[in-house]
C-alpha cells in the first residue's frame, strides 16, 4: 500500500477519536462554557475530516460559521444567562444508565447497519484522489447555481427570517426610559411651546 | 479508508449527542448542542456519500443543512433568552406554564 494514503488514513482516525472525544466532553461537561468550548474542538477536528472527504468548501465554512458564529452566539447566551448549573444536572447520575443503554443499543445498530459488511471497500470502492488543480468550490458553484438556484434562493429567504426572528423576539422596550422623539421634536407649533399674555404694562413703583 | 469508517464514525456520534439529550434533560443548553451534534454526524454521512459516489449534490445538501441550522440555532437561543427573561430558569421541567 502506498504509505502516503497511510498517513491520511492515520490523520483521518486520529481527527476522528478526539472528534468523538469532544464530543463526550460536550454531554459531561459540569460547566455550558465548557460544553460549547468541546463542541467547538468538535467541530473544528469534524471539519478537518470533511477535508479528507476533498469537501474543502464546507469544511472551512464549517469554521467559519459554527465555529465563528453559532458557537460565539452559544457562548454570549451561557453567559449572559445566570443559571444554577447544580440544579440543572440533578438528573444526570440516575439517567446515566438509560442514556448509556439507548445509546449503545443505537450505536451497535447502526454500525451492524453501516458496518464494512455493507458500506466496505468491496461494496464501495475508494474514489481516485481529484488533480491538484481540482477545485471543489468551482464544483458546488457550478451546481448551486445552476441546478439548486431556487433552493438556494429559498434559504437566504430562511437567513432573513432568522434575522427578524431574532431580532423581534429579543428586542425590549423599557417603559421606563427616557427618550427623545425626533418626529414630534420636528413636528412641534409655536402655540405648543409659547404663550403670549395680554397684559397692560405696569409703571415701576 | 473505506466508506464505512466514515459511516462508524457519525454514528457513534449521533449515539453521543441521543445520549447527552438523555443526560442533561433539564438543560435546554446542552440539549441544543446535542442538537448541533447530530446535524454534524448527519452532515458528515453526507458528505462521505458524496464522496464515494463522486456526486457533487450531497455537499449542496450539506450546505442546505448549515444555513438552516444556523438560522435554527439563533431562533432557539433567542427564544432560550426570552424564556429565561420571562421565567428565570432554562430547567426544562419547570418549563410547564402550558400544562393546564
Amino acid at each position: 500500500m502506498n504509505p502516503e494514503i497511510n498517513i491520511a488514513q492515520y490523520i483521518t482516525y486520529v481527527f476522528a477519536a478526539f472528534s468523538l472525544a469532544s464530543a463526550l466532553m460536550v454531554i459531561t461537561a459540569k460547566n455550558p462554557v465548557q460544553a460549547a468550548l468541546a463542541l467547538v474542538l468538535t467541530f473544528f477536528l469534524s471539519a478537518g475530516i470533511w477535508l479528507t472527504l476533498e469537501a474543502e468548501f464546507l469544511a472551512i465554512t464549517l469554521v467559519l460559521v459554527y465555529v465563528g458564529a453559532v458557537m460565539v452566539l452559544f457562548l454570549f447566551v451561557v453567559m449572559m444567562l445566570d443559571i444554577n448549573m447544580a440544579q440543572l444536572r440533578a438528573g444526570f447520575i440516575r439517567y446515566l444508565p438509560i442514556g448509556l443503554l439507548v445509546a449503545v443499543l443505537l450505536a451497535v445498530l447502526l454500525i451492524m447497519v453501516v458496518g464494512p459488511a455493507h458500506f466496505g471497500l468491496e461494496q464501495f470502492a475508494a474514489p481516485t484522489r481529484h488533480a491538484a488543480d481540482y477545485s471543489n468550490v468551482r464544483e458546488l458553484g457550478r451546481v448551486m447555481y445552476t441546478v439548486y438556484v431556487y433552493p438556494f434562493e429559498i434559504a437566504s429567504v430562511i437567513l432573513l427570517v432568522a434575522i427578524i426572528a431574532a431580532i423581534a423576539l429579543t428586542l425590549r422596550r423599557r417603559p421606563d426610559t427616557k427618550r427623545q422623539d425626533p418626529t414630534q421634536q420636528i413636528a412641534v407649533k409655536r402655540a405648543d411651546r409659547m404663550r403670549v399674555v395680554d397684559m397692560k404694562a405696569e409703571a415701576k413703583k | 479508508m473505506a466508506l464505512s469508517d466514515y459511516l462508524i464514525f457519525s454514528a457513534i456520534l449521533f449515539s453521543i449527542s441521543v445520549a447527552g439529550i438523555f443526560l442533561n434533560r433539564k438543560n435546554v443548553i446542552i440539549i441544543l448542542m446535542s442538537i448541533e451534534l447530530m446535524l454534524l454526524a448527519v452532515n458528515t454521512n453526507f458528505i462521505a456519500f458524496s464522496y464515494y459516489l463522486g456526486d457533487v449534490a450531497g455537499q449542496v445538501f450539506v450546505f442546505f443543512i448549515l444555513t438552516v441550522a444556523a438560522a435554527e440555532a439563533a431562533i432557539g437561543l433567542a427564544i432560550l433568552i426570552v424564556l429565561f427573561r420571562n421565567k428565570r430558569t432554562i430547567d426544562v421541567e419547570e418549563l410547564d406554564s402550558l400544562n393546564g
